[in-house]
């Protein structure tokens, strides 16, 4: 195996193992933590298949972003304490069915993709200019749109955590 | 440099690590320098004389505080979550020196030259702020949880000046490459970003060609404001004074790292001081023309020695990195700390809204010009 060949499958394992933990932790942080592994596992195989703008953007918004948030958000919901999940078996019937479909389409698509495989791909000369130009040119809309939506979503956060208008110290 | 290494040890997995593991010689050396620094230079600032006791005026005070570190007992509070607080330190310190991968030392030396340099090492940040998370819930101490949760909130709000002054040279450029924005500097001090820019073309380590030439002054007021709000940001991010208000020792004892002793203390103390060395080394590569010399040639190329010219190379970007943490230094002996709402009150309301204007400004005149 070659040296691509053993990182691939140390990042997998890493994000596979993780995500299991994640999974099947009975502590809620202990599952936030976790998911730190699985994000920095994915980055790692966007960086073995040439995608590293995907890669580092991965890291500062998964990571950096969202999980920075989860776990505050966990910690403040749980009153800074660690409080078990609840562990009974609740509604088997549907949380079975719903996890067979996905089970079944994921493990479809994963055997009758037409996998892309090449053997030896090109070191690129990097993706972030291309990346920039197709943003603001063919996806312009889309970016733009997205934009806007974030806007909103910050502009209905300061609006909720607002008290009519007034300061509370008022 | 991979080269060389490669040509005496021969294509193995020992010459990667070995590559890997330079700017951690560094990161040592300079981490002796710092704590010297620390207690050295607030002393003089007191009109004391500090460690006097060590060697000749205290100068191998750093070793014995290290030996001391080594020698202390690993105490583990028995409530905290073992797993994650043992992990918690050594993380901090893998994310900051993750970072130090594209920093180009010299030009001979850069650990990974990546496309995107930049947006890697403020990326890369994010990993510190999980492991100073982790570090404060797993100590199962209310002092460590508040000084983590403060130093989180804090370092999550000053990434945005901090990532947006640097998005302002970014948009000049052209290009994330941190060696490519060292030789958009090259010729001179006059060309640093800091003074403006590059004054005349400049071809790029990528092979681009940058038109720079005097008309270039207009950026200078821009720039210069831009390296201000990152040297700033990069205060907040490092907890440094005067934004140090999650260590805040009158209040919170120590922050996050109140339960840590021994070796797991000396982490976190590391990955402190290596994020102190590592912002002032992007202030140095982004602003002060990173490894280039003022007068913007060096004594090896004249006398044609590669080799020295490489060292004077490394040896200018150190010296600039290190001034800027002598500065931070000064700064923490010099002001007093922010309050929490000045703090988020100059994040907020001055540095982003600032930033955001300038950035504006530089992306017009770069179509204009």
């Amino acid at each position: 195996m070659s040296y691509p060949d053993v990182l691939f499958y140390v990042f997998a394992a890493l994000a596979a193992v993780s995500a299991l933990v994640v999974v099947f932790a009975r502590n809620v942080v202990y599952a936030a933590f976790s998911l730190l592994f699985t994000f920095l596992g994915v980055a790692g195989i966007y960086v073995l298949l040439h995608a590293d703008f995907l890669a580092v953007a991965q890291i500062m918004i998964y990571i950096g972003g969202i999980l920075v948030l989860l776990i505050f958000g966990v910690m403040l919901t749980t009153r800074v304490t660690n409080v078990d999940l609840p562990g009974g078996v609740l509604k088997t019937m549907p949380a079975t069915i719903v996890s067979g479909i996905l089970l079944g389409t994921l493990l479809r698509l994963v055997t009758r993709a037409s996998w892309f495989v090449e053997p030896e791909l090109p070191s690129p000369e990097g993706t972030t200019a291309a990346i920039g130009d197709r943003l603001v040119t063919t996806h312009l809309l889309p970016f733009e749109v997205a934009g806007i939506l974030l806007l909103v979503t910050i502009m209905g956060a300061a609006l909720i955590a607002r008290t009519n208008g007034r300061r509370r110290d008022a | 440099m991979a080269q060389f290494l490669t040509e005496i040890f021969g294509d193995n997995l020992f010459t990667v690590i070995l590559y890997c593991a330079l700017p951690l010689v560094f990161i040592l050396l300079y981490a002796l320098l710092a704590i010297l620094g620390e207690v050295k230079i607030s002393a003089w600032m007191q009109d004391r004389l500090g460690p006097m006791r060590t060697g000749p005026w205290g100068i191998f005070q750093p070793v014995a505080d290290v030996l001391k570190l080594l020698q202390k007992e690993d105490i583990t509070p028995r409530p905290a979550d073992t797993f994650l607080f043992n992990l918690a330190p050594f993380l901090a310190f893998m994310g900051s020196y993750a970072a130090f991968a594209a920093i180009p030392f010299c030009s001979a030396y850069v650990g990974a030259n990546l496309d995107l340099g930049l947006f890697f090492v403020l990326a890369i940040a994010s990993i510190g702020v999980v492991a100073i998370m982790m570090g404060g819930w797993a100590s199962h101490n209310k002092y460590s949880l508040y000084g983590a949760m403060r130093s989180v909130a804090q370092i999550v709000s000053y990434e945005v000046p901090a990532a947006m002054s640097l998005l302002i040279v970014v948009l000049y450029i052209g290009t994330l490459n941190m060696q490519d924005i060292v030789t958009a500097q090259a010729g001179g001090i006059w060309n640093w970003f800091v003074f403006g820019g590059p004054k005349s073309a400049v071809t790029l380590a990528s092979g681009r060609l940058v038109e720079g030439s005097w008309t270039n002054l207009v950026f200078l007021p821009f720039f210069a404001a831009a390296f201000l709000m990152y040297y700033i940001s990069a205060l907040a991010e490092t907890n440094r004074t005067p934004f140090d208000i999650p260590e805040a020792d009158s209040e919170l004892v120590s922050g996050y790292h109140t339960e840590y002793s021994s070796m797991k203390f000396a982490m976190f103390f590391m990955a402190e001081y290596a994020n102190m060395l590592l912002v002032s080394l992007v202030v140095s590569v982004v602003f002060l023309g990173g490894w280039y010399s003022p007068y913007g040639t060096t004594i090896g190329a004249l006398i044609g020695v590669p080799w020295l010219g490489a060292v004077e190379e490394f040896l200018w970007l150190a010296f600039k990195g290190i001034f800027f943490v002598f500065v931070m230094i000064w700064l923490r002996w010099t002001l007093p700390r922010l309050r929490v709402d000045q703090l988020m009150y100059m994040c907020w309301k001055v540095l982003i809204p600032f930033s955001f204007g300038i950035a504006l400004i530089v992306g017009f005149l770069v179509v204009v010009l």
